[in-house]
């Protein structure tokens, strides 16, 4: 892979003259402490310090709703205009990783052209980052990233080292050649590795992952499920703000022209009550243990066992998000069996309120 | 057959294709038969799909639904349905008349092996409107009669004006190279000749079965399943031999919108076939 050097003073200038002819996104501080990609006006606006983005990268891929086609008498017509050229900057590796993820499901067997329209006309700029207290990426291994960016910027102390991951990132590089420095020395790498140790050391999260396929089979019918549905407020949060979520249903909306109809999509949460409900009232998962145990049996099991690593990406926004914590880490001890006493009186607490 | 792309739209699998109902008909109190063709010719020439496929069907401004497909490849051209009056859309497809224009994708599901059954004995078990997608292999056998062993049909209804394209099946019964058996919960006219009672006291009619070679076609009520399994099992049809076809509620049929997930998969790609096996296996199947 090639690999240049970018001073921290020219970041802003370089993405400016990238963006010429994309609408530029990146991380904005929202609320105190709360980020999210935004539509950048104003380079002042972007925050290179952010840990996580109230909602990940997925939303601007496939937006909240959108809609898909319009259905007429005559046709459809299709729409694609939420798959504008876009450049996103500051991804973390583990939204990276969640980015692939979704590339394999939105091209498995059928391709998904929406997703992949909107996936091809996105540069993805990656930024590395510093772990708080709900990042499990080390666990996950999602805190390296060696796929899925056309460039990705490594902080070191007084500039990034870039890494050229795609032969679009290649020609970004290309329209500022002043600004990128080849020659990388020793005392970088270093310096690399010394930030890449520390990085390492600062998680204070550790799940084993690995264990979770056989855990989540033996423990299929363990009260703890009955447990967390008794607290979970199927509110479908940790699904909007999950990275590899994807559940959506599909709209019909009428236009006052009654010959016309808008066909769109909406993200929908397996977690939420009328999601596996069928024509005629019956319903295949009207508790919401047995619906909190599909959630988890995807993230922890499925695809563990299929693609040897979970559909968790370590994140931690499950767990910034739920309301009563009921989250990957708090999901994964109670799987192991660990001390969960406070978590279960608070959680009852919470129940009884 | 499985995770193989075979819609008819394979740029933009979402979109559906215009059809036209060309035949439509009350088959119970709220079920309806729908004849349906593509209104392009050589698409609805060209449109392949295995028994036990489902379609989406869409109503301008209802939305959109999974429907299995009853009519059999063997007989291309038309499309058909049976469907109940259950919810939104069910409601708007019952307000259509003929020569109406309805959208069609698909077709999507992994479908019986039936190829695999070349000589093979069949059952075929099915309860109320389970005979919508058994009806497809139905015919499929009988259309090809001479590539399959012994067919059996057992069939039941709750009652008997409840029981779906009757017809049909008593002009099955005059013939001597299937065996087809019929019966109803409970007679309110009087006038029913056949059994009476659930579908699993037609079992005893069944003789000499020689289950290695016997592939077990189910569908019907969710009550059904337990009773008829119980009874294909005591006759040793290998679990693996016994095929069934589940509903789930579907967005999208392509394996995307994640609705019809059981466990790991996803009905409407890996499914909706499943064999016995597989329900014991991967739970939450029935």
């Amino acid at each position: 892979m090639k690999i240049v050097k970018l001073k921290k003073e020219n970041l802003f200038s370089f993405l400016e003259a990238i963006s010429e002819e994309a609408e530029l996104w990146a991380p904005v501080q929202k609320y105190e402490n709360k980020h999210s990609f935004q539509l950048i006006k104003d380079f002042s606006q972007i925050d290179l310090k952010y840990t996580r983005t109230i909602l990940p990268p997925k939303k601007l891929f496939l937006p909240p709703t959108f809609n898909m086609f319009l259905a007429t008498e005559q046709g459809y017509e299709e729409d694609f205009s939420h798959a504008t050229k876009k450049i996103l900057f500051g991804v973390h590796p583990c939204d990276i990783h969640g980015l692939l993820i979704l590339d394999r499901f939105f091209q498995h067997v059928f391709d998904d052209p929406y997703y992949s329209k909107a996936r091809q006309n996105t540069l993805i700029l990656g930024l590395s980052c510093w772990p708080d207290e709900n990042c499990m990426c080390k666990s996950t291994n999602t805190h390296i990233i060696e796929e899925g960016y056309d460039l990705f910027f490594s902080e070191l102390e007084n500039d990034y080292l870039v890494w050229i991951g795609s032969s679009q990132g290649d020609d970004c590089i290309r329209i500022k050649p002043g600004f990128f420095d080849e020659d990388i020395t020793d005392e970088d790498i270093q310096i690399y590795i010394k930030w890449q140790n520390e990085r390492d050391k600062a998680f204070q999260v550790d799940i084993n992952f690995v264990a979770m396929p056989d855990l989540m089979e033996l423990k299929y019918e363990n009260p703890i499920w009955e447990k967390l549905g008794d607290a979970c407020l199927a509110c479908g949060s940790c699904s909007n703000v999950c990275p590899t979520c994807n559940c959506y249903n599909v709209l019909d909306k009428p236009l006052l022209n009654k010959d016309t109809s808008e066909i769109g999509r909406c993200w929908d949460a397996c977690t939420l009550e009328s999601y596996s409900e069928v024509a005629g009232g019956e319903n295949f998962r009207e508790k919401r243990a047995q619906r909190l145990k599909l959630w988890y049996t995807h993230k922890l099991q499925a695809y563990i066992s299929k693609y040897g690593k979970p559909a968790c990406v370590g994140c931690g926004r499950c767990a910034s998000t739920c309301p009563v914590d009921i989250n990957v880490q708090t999901v994964a001890k109670a799987l192991e069996g660990k001390d969960m006493d406070t978590f279960w009186n608070r959680l009852s607490k919470e129940v009884t309120k | 057959m499985n995770g193989e792309n075979k819609c008819m739209n394979q740029t933009n699998p979402y979109l559906p294709e215009a059809a036209r109902i060309v035949r439509t008909y009350p088959l119970t109190e709220d079920v309806k038969f729908f004849q349906v063709r593509l209104v392009d010719m050589e698409k609805a020439i060209s449109f392949k799909y295995s028994p036990g496929q489902f379609a989406m069907i869409s109503v301008l401004g209802a939305g959109e639904a999974p429907f299995s497909i009853s009519s059999t490849p063997s007989r291309p051209g038309l499309l058909e349905f049976c469907i109940r009056k259950a919810g939104t859309v069910t409601n708007a497809i019952f307000k259509l008349k003929e020569n109406d224009h309805i959208g069609i994708r698909g077709p999507y599901g992994n479908g019986f092996p039936i190829e695999s059954m070349h000589g093979k004995d069949i059952i075929i078990v099915m309860g109320g409107l389970g005979a919508a997608p058994l009806r497809s292999v139905l015919l499929y056998c009988l259309d090809n009669r001479d590539i399959f062993g012994r067919v059996a049909l057992l069939h039941g209804a709750k009652r008997p004006a409840e029981m779906i394209l009757r017809e049909e099946f008593f002009a099955l019964k005059e013939r001597n190279d299937l065996e087809c058996y019929l019966t109803v919960d409970a007679d309110d006219t009087g006038k029913w000749k056949e059994n009476i009672g659930v579908v699993t006291t037609l079992f005893p009619l069944l003789k000499d079965i020689n289950p290695s070679k016997t592939f077990a076609f189910v569908c019907g009520p969710p009550v059904m399943y337990k009773f008829v399994l119980k009874e294909l099992i005591k006759l040793n049809i290998p679990k693996n031999q016994i095929l069934m076809t589940l509903e789930r509620r579907m967005k999208c049929g392509v394996g995307k919108c994640g609705h019809c997930a059981i466990d790991y998969i996803y009905t409407c790609i890996d499914g909706p076939v499943f064999t016995y096996w597989d329900v014991i296996h991967m739970r939450e199947l029935i």
